[in-house]
């Protein structure tokens, strides 16, 4: 507690001399404790643990874990399904994140709007964000349903083919990125919103007296002064998309034949059902260095501020 | 701007489209919910059901130990709300309020935490709970989510606007630090406070993925694992009683979300752009 020391010279000036380990002095690190355990046992620690296992190769129930170096890293990187694995985390982020990007950004435009009507939507358009993604994926693959569900019944109506959603490896990303899309394009539109209508009218109004025709307005204002959010949403969009599981685990299990299989849901797989704790360390030590990246990235953007002249 | 006829009427026709759009998918839970298994299997689909099957609900909710999901769901949300708020609370007044040896590198501590996402060590998390031996309880539920990086970072923002000749007033009259947390702090950080309390409890009344790790007999199950175990039934899914088991797990927040849709939107959406 040598540090404490430094502490009593502030507290001299406000209370005259102070003990060592008076109260005063132990009181912040009293109140920070619980919060600071709970970080160390369920999330430092963890991290620590997992990046030691990627190392090892162990099976939950040998009383031993066996050092194998980087063997677990360098069998990730050439396994065919761990490659399709990654390929499918990217493709799906992507899509995901710049349909929903792109969508919500033309509702939001369109719904910026006061009025009983426009309240409405967007309370609607928001619903799906605060529903349990059980709910959502059970839904989905209802309305997905090759034979009796809802899509394929409105596709028959305007003379298109049933389609097998779910079941088709040619199909299963794509509908897993519809159900993301319909999901979270109610909470990016109304980020968007807000970020509109925290844009400062005089710009607009200064833009009309110099008679800026209207697409000119929205290249030089809008789309400027939107650029925070935008950079905000898509980050958080893409961490999230990284560790998508739920809709994979109740919809597709991975499946048709890999296609679907992510990050997250192989970490699932190799620790769960095939015991094989190292290599399922390793593989999320590399998501670990992914997402670790995009956040670095974050920050050093956000400590830049994005636009702001 | 653009007012014409013409334009309010494909303005009209496309706020429709968007309604159904998000309405429908919920829409045909509840009248799946309310069929015969006979009626969910005719193309093309039946809406309305011939008779309302009141009984869907029943088999749903007899089809596990649903009570015992329930209670567990409840337990674990409100433990989790209550050791949220008793750790979040006092963390948040010293990081804002005191300055102390080493408050930066605690800090960015909670930093680290606020970045590490739960579904990326779910499995070195899983093996300690093991060797603790609270797997497969409440706690192994609950003690992972006694705190928020979150909520520090949100509640420290808001104790520290708070003037500081308000504290020194307070302290002249002999004030203890917890009477300021209590008469001052609190009350001023209310807004914060609601935002947190809803962010929590619609993360963790809705979990799947968690519930799903840590749990691996009926003991500490939640609702969404049984709702997710109602495709297991034996003889294949029923999608009468999915759907209905689904409404009963759905319907308590579409109905909170209707009385509170001003707020919860505010909640939400507030953190994204700040």
């Amino acid at each position: 507690m040598a540090f404490a020391k430094v502490q009593m010279d502030m507290d001299e000036r406000k209370t005259g001399r102070q003990s060592f380990l008076s109260w005063a002095n132990v009181r912040p690190y009293a109140m920070i404790s619980p919060a600071v355990l709970v970080f160390c046992l369920f999330f430092i620690y963890p991290i620590g643990y997992m990046i030691y296992l990627s190392f090892h190769d162990w099976n939950f129930v040998s009383p031993t874990k066996d050092f194998v170096g980087t063997a677990n890293f360098s069998h990730l990187l050439t396994d065919r399904d761990f490659r399709e694995v990654i390929s499918n985390s990217f493709i799906y982020t992507f899509f995901t994140v710049s349909l929903t990007i792109g969508l919500s950004m033309l509702l939001a435009l369109w719904l910026n709007r006061t009025g009983a009507v426009y309240s409405f939507m967007q309370a609607s358009i928001f619903s799906p964000h605060i529903i349990s993604l059980v709910s959502v994926s059970m839904l989905w693959m209802w309305i997905m349903d090759a034979d009796y569900g809802l899509l394929n019944w409105a596709l028959n109506l305007v003379g298109i083919e049933s389609i097998a959603w779910l079941t088709s490896p040619d199909y299963a990303l794509a509908s897993l990125i519809m159900v993301a899309v319909w999901k979270g394009i109610g909470f990016n539109t109304l980020v968007f919103i807000a970020g509109l209508q925290s844009i400062p009218k005089d710009l607009y109004e200064a833009a009309e007296l110099d008679d800026t025709p209207p697409w000119r307005r929205f290249m030089k204002i809008t789309v400027p002064m939107l650029s925070p959010t935008l950079f905000f949403l898509t980050i958080i969009g893409v961490i999230n998309s990284f560790q998508v599981f739920e809709t994979i685990n109740l919809m597709t299990a991975g499946g048709p034949i890999n296609s679907t299989n992510t990050f997250v849901y192989y970490i699932y797989q190799y620790g769960f059902q095939f015991f094989k704790i190292g290599y399922a360390s390793a593989a999320g030590v590399i998501l670990l260095v992914i997402l670790s990246v995009l956040t670095v990235v974050y920050f050093k953007v956000l400590s830049k501020r994005v636009h702001y002249r | 701007m653009k007012s014409s006829p013409i334009f309010k009427v494909i303005n009209a026709l496309g706020l429709i489209l968007l309604f159904f759009i998000f309405a429908i998918p919920f829409l045909w839970m509840a009248s799946t919910a309310f069929k015969t298994l006979g009626e969910t299997m005719t193309f093309p689909p039946v809406w309305i059901p011939e008779t309302l099957q009141w009984q869907n609900f029943v088999d749903a909710w007899n089809s596990g130990p649903f009570l015992k999901y329930f209670v567990n769901s409840v337990v674990v949300t409100f433990m989790i709300l209550i050791l949220q708020f008793a750790t979040i609370i006092p963390a948040a007044y010293a990081f804002a309020r005191y300055d102390f040896p080493l408050k930066n590198f605690f800090f960015a501590l909670t930093m680290i935490c606020l970045m590490i996402p739960s579904q990326l060590i779910f499995l070195p998390v899983y093996l300690n709970l093991s060797s603790w031996g609270i797997l497969d309880t409440i706690w192994g539920l609950i003690l992972p989510f006694a705190t928020s990086a979150f909520g520090i970072f949100l509640l420290r923002q808001s104790f520290m606007q708070v003037p500081e000749e308000l504290l020194e007033a307070a302290r002249l009259d002999d004030a203890t630090e917890w009477q300021i947390i209590r008469k001052i702090m609190l009350p001023l950080a209310k807004p914060v406070l609601i935002t947190l309390a809803l962010f929590s409890f619609i993360a963790h009344w809705n979990d799947y993925f968690w519930p799903l790790v840590m749990t691996t007999s009926e003991n500490a199950r939640t609702l969404p694992l049984g709702i997710a175990m109602l495709r297991q039934v034996e003889g294949g899914a029923s999608w009468n009683i999915v759907m209905a088991g689904n409404l009963l797990l759905v319907l308590p927040i579409l109905v909170i979300f209707f009385f509170a849709q001003k707020h919860i939107i505010r909640a939400f959406v507030y953190t994204g752009v700040k």
